[in-house]
């Protein structure tokens, strides 16, 4: 029997998507709305999946106090009312999409000491969500 | 194969303490759940079963006689309940949500004769869960 615990965090942040290695047009056309120059934002939901054995004197995978601090030390704080493209240094060289904010998140998380990451989902709006995990093709080598 | 999911809310009270440990480190540790008088939450639980349908009546499993086992072994057992007093299986243990999906699994899974368990979802708050799968699933 293996065992998983999730847990959802919340951050709000702005973001626009733009790659310098399109035109003008070819931007436009890739991205709609989401290339305005002036950028938009997100509440955005981060849900955190770790397995790996059960502490018999504890009876947890990991204690959600640590896995709490570790997410606002590595993850909130660092993108919670920020805008992405300027102030997360990872979107300086990448597009923010969804697909890369959940890929970034899993590189931040992927020490975390307690228990084994196996999955990042993210929520960009209640209508669309992205998961990266070990299993992803071309995703971190577990 | 299928996979067919049944939920069900159940509400109990629980509180985390190990005796092994020193007052002290049952606070450091479990903070505010270790409040001697306990505490409680509204579960929700996702009991997944995996197969093939049945050729003759289209179903992996009766839901119905599903929804009977989960009544009989779980909301029996924890709804309303004070898990660390009132749910024998779980003396000696912290009712945290890994040991109580943990239990869970182990009162469904002989139970489950059409079909096989694929999952436990266990729900504690909608921002925390657990699931318990069968080792080597993802």
């Amino acid at each position: 029997m293996k065992l998983t615990l999730h847990r959802r965090y919340a951050f709000a942040a702005s973001h626009r998507l733009h790659s310098s290695q399109l035109s003008e047009d070819e931007n436009q056309r890739a991205y709609g709305k989401c290339n305005n120059p002036y950028g938009h934002g997100h509440n955005y939901i981060v849900e955190v999946a770790v397995s790996g054995p059960v502490d018999p004197d504890t009876g947890m995978v990991a204690n959600l106090a640590d896995l709490d601090s570790y997410v606002q030390r590595e993850v909130l704080d660092a993108f919670d009312h920020t805008y992405m493209n300027e102030q997360v240094p990872a979107f300086q060289q990448m597009v923010p999409t969804t697909e890369n904010v959940a890929r970034e998140i899993f590189r931040r998380l992927e020490k975390f000491p307690s228990a084994h990451l196996e999955r990042i989902k993210i929520q960009e709006t209640s209508l669309n969500s992205f998961e990266y995990d070990r299993q992803t093709p071309g995703g971190s080598s577990s | 194969m299928i996979r067919i999911t049944r939920k069900i809310e159940f509400s109990a009270a629980h509180l985390y303490n190990n005796p092994k440990l020193s007052p002290e480190e049952n606070r450091r540790i479990f903070g505010k759940c270790n409040n001697p008088h306990g505490h409680g939450h509204n579960y929700t639980l996702e009991v997944t079963v995996a197969g093939d349908p049945d050729p003759i009546t289209g179903m992996v499993l009766d839901l119905k006689e599903l929804k009977e086992i989960l009544q009989r072994e779980i909301i029996e057992r924890m709804d309303h309940r004070f898990l660390n007093y009132e749910v024998p299986e779980l003396a000696g243990q912290i009712p945290t949500t890994e040991n109580v999906a943990q239990l869970i699994w182990k009162l469904l899974e002989p139970k489950i004769t059409r079909g096989k368990l694929d999952r436990v979802r266990l729900y504690e708050s909608p921002d925390l869960f657990v699931d318990c799968t069968r080792n080597g699933a993802a």
